[in-house]
């Protein structure tokens, strides 16, 4: 009996194997998981080679995690030959990382080796390595700067969203009055206010973090308020006959209901919120990464620029996951329905 | 084997069979305003006295009344006039005495079945003393194994099963049903007649059914309650005088059949209604 289980098994993981490889490539496993390492390596070639012709004088950061890359992807490259089932994440993004290494290529080439783009505005994939190794410190700090900016700013939109939102679908008298505010005031971008909120808050701090729980406010009110209001009204009579109380039906039955729609609003929040977070960063406060980027182009180093994106990139992507995450486990009722 | 366990089940359910269920609908009236500004009469002078305990039918063609006449029991609804009372005490908004469901099973779909069945008793406060009893009401519908699957995992006859047990564990004095089996195939919904009617039998619970399907209404009930429409009222009421258990091919269904296809105007008396 477990003898058939396990020829089943290596039967399911063999068919499984090569449906990832067919479906993200056109050639077999075998060129497929070495890809990584011949990219990275022909990386190698190009930045060692050849002659640089931009002025390059940090330390050789780039050259050092290329040549680390290598020997990984070469292991990585033998490993999911000799065992695919456990190289198998391996194996599905193996032509990515092939790309991005042949990205670099061509980056390198048309910066430092042929200084086809013009510096200070477009250093070479070394220089920003250089720039991210050097400012780390900076970088961190900043990094964590903006973390706390936003998550206060979002913390306290949804905090304020979430009531209004609930109210707005419950009570017919409350949407009367808040629903102009709500048409006039929410659709204004909240970095149009910059201006009088660096004017009317004592700080730029407290400025920035009015401008973020305004900027969130307005979708997850109104995901919110259209998830309560678009609530089947049988689940009412349902809970109503059931013995539910007002206050049960609104947390325990309206809520749940409207979470989909909230998701929504909670995702469009952290989208503004990020744009609100930065411009406000580039335009008053003294700290983030928003002002890194800002301080750094005002001494033309550029690289520093795009180490900042880079640290922003995986802040913003970081935090968008998580919320993914989150959604996953609150909606598990939802699999299958859900399609994003 | 099965049908010992269903037995022990059963015991183990209490019986609150106590003598109360009695609903009084008197002289009922409901009016709609129509999109003119019109009145539409859904129900006009509705009387019905219905026993403790008793299983009644409302039967008719849609736009008789007969969904109306249930909300308004349920207390989703208020008359327009006359009044309705369960056990003397007038019908004033829902009250977890009178149980619904519907045709669809409207389960909230994002709790599990457990916690959907046990929504009533956590509504009223009460679910940590009775946790055995919803387990208990999981096996009574037979989706015992079921309990932590989410409702989009269920076929059609068993969500409505979980939404049986979810009004019967509050231990309603009256359970309205309707159309329950409408959107259910002709086999389950066979099944699940069998399996309301040994529920109601083992619990002594008053239940007021709301169908279109004759046979269906026959087959149930003690008595039919015939509807017709434009307004709203009741033709006629019909003892179904036939022994449980009851065949679902017996003669006096045939009998009861065509009184009921003739007071809706759809047959002739004594006149067989197939063609050759």
């Amino acid at each position: 009996m477990p003898d058939t289980t396990s020829v089943k098994q290596t039967l399911i993981a063999k068919v499984n194997e090569n449906i990832v490889v067919s479906n993200v490539s056109f050639i077999n496993r075998e060129i497929s998981a070495l890809l990584p390492f011949i990219f990275v390596a022909l990386l190698l070639a190009e930045h060692t080679l050849l002659q640089n012709r931009q002025p390059f004088f940090q330390k050789p950061y780039f050259t050092w995690i290329i040549e680390v890359l290598v020997v990984i992807f070469a292991v990585a490259g033998i490993g999911a030959n000799k065992f695919p089932a456990f190289w198998s994440k391996f194996l599905e993004k193996a032509p990515l990382l092939a790309a991005f290494a042949g990205f670099l290529i061509v980056w390198d080439f048309v910066t430092l080796k042929l200084a086809l783009l013009p510096l200070p505005y477009f250093p070479s994939p070394a220089a920003v390595t250089a720039a991210l190794i050097n400012e780390w410190e900076t970088l961190g700090i900043s990094a964590l700067y903006s973390l706390r900016l936003l998550l206060i700013g979002y913390g306290l939109g949804v905090l304020l969203g979430l009531p209004t939102g609930v109210l707005m679908g419950w009570y017919p008298r409350f949407h009367y009055w808040v629903n102009p505010i709500l048409r006039s005031i929410g659709p204004i971008p909240a970095t149009a206010w910059i201006p009088l909120a660096m004017v009317a808050f004592p700080s730029s701090f407290t400025a920035s973090i009015f401008l973020l729980v305004l900027a969130c406010w307005f979708p997850i009110t109104v995901m919110t308020w259209s998830g309560i209001a678009n609530v089947n009204k049988a689940y009412y009579e349902v809970a109503r006959s059931l013995g539910a109380s007002e206050f049960y039906l609104i947390t325990r039955v309206a809520l749940p209901a409207a979470m989909p729609s909230i998701f929504v609003g909670l995702f469009m929040s952290m989208g503004v919120a990020f744009v609100t977070l930065i411009v406000g960063e580039m335009l008053g406060v003294k700290a983030g990464l928003g002002w890194f980027i800002t301080w750094a182009q005002g001494w033309a180093e550029f690289s520093k620029v795009y180490a900042a994106l880079i640290v922003m990139s995986v802040l913003f992507s970081g935090i968008i996951t998580l919320l993914f995450k989150v959604r996953d486990e609150v909606l598990v009722w939802q699999k299958g329905l859900i399609k994003w | 084997m099965a049908e010992r366990i269903d037995q022990m089940v059963i015991a183990a359910v209490k019986k609150i069979s106590d003598g109360s269920g009695a609903l009084a609908v008197n002289n009922v009236q409901k009016l709609f305003v129509d999109p003119t500004g019109g009145n539409i009469t859904a129900l006009e002078a509705v009387n019905l006295d219905i026993r403790p305990g008793e299983f009644i039918s409302l039967l008719g063609p849609s736009g008789c009344g007969k969904s109306t006449l249930l909300r308004l029991i349920a207390g989703l609804d208020t008359p327009t006039s006359g009044s309705i009372a369960l056990d003397n005490e007038v019908v004033a908004g829902p009250h977890y005495f009178r149980g619904l469901v519907f045709q669809d099973p409207t389960l909230f779909p994002w709790l599990t079945i457990r916690k959907n069945v046990a929504v009533g008793l956590d509504a009223r406060g009460i679910l940590k003393e009775k946790e055995e009893e919803v387990d208990e009401y999981i096996q009574l519908v037979g989706l015992a194994g079921f309990e932590s699957s989410y409702p989009y995992q269920l076929s059609g006859g068993m969500a409505q099963r979980a939404a049986l047990a979810r009004a019967l564990v509050n231990h309603p004095k009256v359970l309205l049903m309707d159309e329950p089996l409408g959107a259910l195939d002709a086999f389950t919904r066979m099944n699940m007649q069998d399996e309301i009617l040994r529920i109601w039998k083992d619990r002594g619970t008053t239940i007021v059914f709301v169908t279109h399907d004759i046979d269906e209404a026959i087959y149930l009930s003690d008595r039919v309650v015939v509807m017709t429409p434009r307004p709203g009222k009741i033709a006629k009421v019909f003892d179904i005088g036939i022994e449980r258990p009851r065949s679902r091919n017996y003669p006096d269904f045939f009998e009861i059949r065509s009184d009921i296809l003739e007071l809706l105007h759809f047959a002739e008396k004594n006149k067989p209604e197939y063609y050759l």
